[in-house]
């Protein structure tokens, strides 16, 4: 058995080619800085963000929209708390509600369904922003909203799929050579999901847990598959990860959702990265579809570079100067899952 | 109130598409339509909803997860001599 030692010793004094790998969700971000991990590496293994907060790649026509309807009278916009605070044109959500528009905080979608159920007078719309992860309890939202016949509770989609962003990164993006593949986002779409990209583009996808001693292995593991020139999909979370992921999870979406193409904050429009209600649920949607526009990023601000993962967040001129988690800039400094907003609280 | 994060817990009581789960000692009720599960498992809590089964014990996945190093690390070393 290899000890955390052994790991630790041989990361520390890697002195291969440089390796460059993108974490692709915030949890690991945090989760490196919690634990020290850039600390216990060689310089010469570099740790990136990718694009895997979707609070980060929400558009900002996207957050227009549930501006403009939180304003409506007898309308009510519900969403997590972390999207309260993202820019669209003009206002946030925050905003919005300082001046007069209804937005309510939920901690589960799931919680519309009594809210709506008891003041049927009011028209409730959900904002269904995620990947992966979320987005079969969007579908079971739908399953409640029509077992219970209810008709006054709306969803205003944003949500993201992970591969499509990962094909468009190993497509455009030279000089990333692995990813450390994301925990939760993989308990659902299961470690197959990666294995076309690791045919096509040759580099290892790694997933991993969130302690400390899980991605510190995922390093090593990486790290070995490429020196040894073979790399692999590996799954390294198996308490929570299997090949196929969640059936149940995946069958309720396909019921409810279908791909289509979408705008990414920061990066453009990604064919395929997204899923909408299907053409017989449209009637649930709240105005998500043919909102795709192009849009252009806050003068100076470098969130494009921080998803894409071609600089680290303090190489961006804004950092901690003009943008901070109260007074944001780009997306990517709002949120906790967000590449800059971790490294603004934890450097 | 994050999308993106999930929680471990342990299923103490079931009643129907619900269950009692105990997460760091708060009790809370989430749906359990996503999963097979039964009372003693170990799950993931995401948004209120068990969104996986946890299938062994953590540290049990890192004991194991650090085994399998030592086995790639011997394999890559009987490679290059090959």
């Amino acid at each position: 058995m290899k000890t955390l030692e052994q790991v630790k010793d041989e990361l520390k004094n890697y002195d291969g080619k440089p390796i460059k790998i993108m974490e692709v969700c915030g949890t690991h971000t945090g989760s490196i800085f919690k634990n020290g991990i850039r600390s216990l590496l060689s310089p010469k293994i570099q740790l990136i963000s990718g694009p895997g907060c979707p609070v980060c790649v929400t558009s900002s026509s996207y957050i227009d929209r549930l501006v403009e309807l939180s304003r409506l009278e007898k309308h009510c916009v519900l969403t997590f708390g972390d999207m309260m605070k993202v820019k669209g044109s003009e206002y946030s959500l925050t905003e919005a509600k300082a001046i007069g528009g209804n937005v309510q905080i939920l901690y589960s979608p799931l919680l519309a369904i009594q809210k709506a159920m008891d003041d049927q007078d009011t028209q409730y719309i959900f904002a269904a922003v995620g990947f992966e992860t979320t987005t079969p309890i969007y579908a079971l939202m739908m399953d409640e909203i029509l077992n219970k016949n209810i008709n006054n509770l709306k969803l205003l989609t944003s949500l993201k799929t992970i591969v499509p962003a990962l094909t468009f990164i190993c497509e455009n993006e030279e000089g990333i050579d692995a990813f450390l593949s994301p925990g939760h986002v993989s308990a659902v779409i299961g470690s197959n999901a990666y294995q076309t990209l690791r045919e096509q583009y040759k580099k290892p996808f790694v997933i991993a847990g969130f302690e400390g001693e899980h991605i510190l292995a995922a390093v090593y593991e990486i790290v070995s598959q490429i020196k040894s020139g073979d790399c692999q999909v590996k799954n390294m979370y198996p308490s929570v990860v299997t090949e196929d992921g969640n059936y149940k999870a995946q069958k309720l979406v396909d019921q409810y959702f279908e791909s289509t193409d979408d705008y990414w904050r920061g990066i453009g429009v990604i064919e395929g990265s997204a899923l909408s209600l299907r053409e017989q649920y449209r009637d649930y949607d709240a105005g998500s579809v043919g909102r795709i526009q192009e849009e252009k990023q806050p003068i100076g601000c470098r969130c494009t570079d921080v998803i894409l993962g071609r600089i680290q967040p303090i190489e961006c001129p804004l950092f901690k100067k003009v943008c901070s988690p109260l007074s944001a800039v780009g997306s990517c400094m709002v949120s906790s899952e967000g590449a800059c907003g971790i490294w603004y609280k934890n450097i | 109130m994050n999308m993106c994060v999930a929680v471990p817990g342990k299923i103490i009581e079931i009643n129907g598409d619900f269950a009692k789960v105990n997460i760091m000692n708060n009790i809370t009720q989430v749906n359990i339509k996503l999963v097979s599960t039964k009372v003693g498992d170990y799950v993931l809590v995401h948004a209120g909803v068990v969104i996986e089964v946890m299938k062994k014990d953590m540290a049990e996945e890192i004991i194991l997860m650090f085994s399998e190093l030592q086995e790639d690390a011997d394999e890559d070393a009987r490679a290059s001599k090959r």
